[in-house]
């Protein structure tokens, strides 16, 4: 799977196949400061995501 | 995950279910609408100054505050005001973003900057103020920020000032203020910003203080508004992130958590006002530059005084 991350401005490979919650949790990111998409689709944290896919986590924080 | 009103996939999970992009769309509008008609924050024939940055949380209360005149009929007129710090790397870039944003909806934007009305931009004036005072950057660009957004939108005849701030703003200003035993301030917190009425000040209204972080920024994403997401460099200096990742930690253990600052916050405002109307003291004029103080030197001035030393 490949991750774009918004939050760290960084893109990894990760072998990772589950729920959107469970690759947050994985990450280390609070599902409450992100959004999270494949291919312009907005992902809930209970959908699976499959090792073939691409992922943007988009961060919600912004501003000072 | 099918959205809880009609068919389509759904976009984002609240308390009450599951909502489409549609739907969501829809449910974070008129809750923005709700909001400004509960709390009478926009009138009509009002000139109303919308304080921008161009992050999501300005560009959606403008978009929104212009939506909310048109649809109402309010014979109200919108304009757009950003102040520029002088931060590099960061507010140049979301000016740019604003411009457009503005240009696109046909709104007029007015701009004032840190250096052209005080001869320092933030990054000049806070090691100064800093080694000086110990403030940190947050504290001067605050001060700063409330004095020019008050001055300039008056000069343009504004009725009143709408900013971006939301739930979680809210939230995290009310737990500041617990936690720093200065509950006084929050007198000051609330839909509509201070406890009276007065000639010094342009009234400053909220109108997303019920939209959480988060739904603002998918508001953003679903209505395809170019914003580019990022922080202000100074932003982990500041109390207020701490408080917020502290929030947001709560949030996600306990769903339901910003909101409920929020409700228990508006269930003890009128106290806190009421206590701090007993107590009010009217506003003066500041002896330097004729700004609203409550002693002789407004703390913009104050800030000017440090740099000045130099």
């Amino acid at each position: 799977m490949e991750i774009i991350n918004e939050v760290s401005r960084s893109t990894e490979t990760l072998a990772f196949s589950g729920s959107v919650q469970e690759l947050l949790l994985h990450l280390k990111i609070n599902p409450e400061t992100v959004l999270v998409t494949r291919q312009d689709e907005v992902l809930l944290e209970a959908e699976t995501v499959e090792d073939s896919d691409t992922i943007t986590i988009l961060s919600v924080v912004s501003g000072g | 995950m099918k959205c809880g009103k009609c068919n389509e996939k759904g976009v984002l999970e609240l308390q009450h279910g599951i909502l489409c992009k549609s739907h969501f769309i829809t449910y974070f509008e008129n809750k923005v609408f709700k909001t400004i008609k509960k709390f009478n924050l926009i009138g009509r024939n009002e000139n109303v100054c919308v304080a921008t940055s161009g992050g999501k949380d300005s560009l959606t209360v403008l978009y929104l505050t212009k939506k909310f005149i048109e649809k109402e009929k309010l014979n109200s007129e919108v304009f757009a005001l950003v102040v520029d710090e002088g931060i590099s790397n960061y507010r140049e870039h979301t000016i740019v973003d604003l411009e457009e944003f503005c240009t696109e909806h046909n709104i007029p934007l007015k701009s004032v900057s840190n250096k052209e009305e005080f001869g320092f931009t933030l990054e000049e004036a806070y090691p100064i103020v800093n080694k000086g005072t110990k403030k940190k950057p947050c504290n001067i660009c605050g001060v700063w920020r409330r004095y020019l957004l008050n001055k300039v939108s008056r000069d343009f005849g504004a009725t009143k000032v709408v900013t971006g701030h939301n739930l979680d703003d809210e939230a995290q200003a009310v737990m500041m203020n617990i936690f720093k035993a200065n509950t006084k301030l929050s007198a000051n917190l609330g839909p509509i910003s201070g406890i009276k009425e007065d000639k010094h000040f342009v009234q400053r209204v909220k109108p997303l203080y019920f939209c959480t972080e988060k739904e603002t920024r998918l508001y953003v994403l679903l209505k395809g508004f170019k914003v580019q997401f990022t922080e202000c460099p100074f932003s982990h200096i500041g109390y207020r992130a701490q408080m917020r990742d502290m929030l947001n930690d709560f949030e996600y253990k306990y769903n339901g958590t910003k909101q409920g600052i929020i409700n228990s916050f508006l269930q003890m405002l009128p106290m806190l006002q009421e206590k701090a109307t007993e107590n009010y003291t009217p506003i003066a004029s500041c002896e330097t530059c004729k700004e609203p103080c409550n002693g002789k030197t407004c703390n913009a001035c104050k800030i000017m005084e440090v740099l000045n030393e130099v």
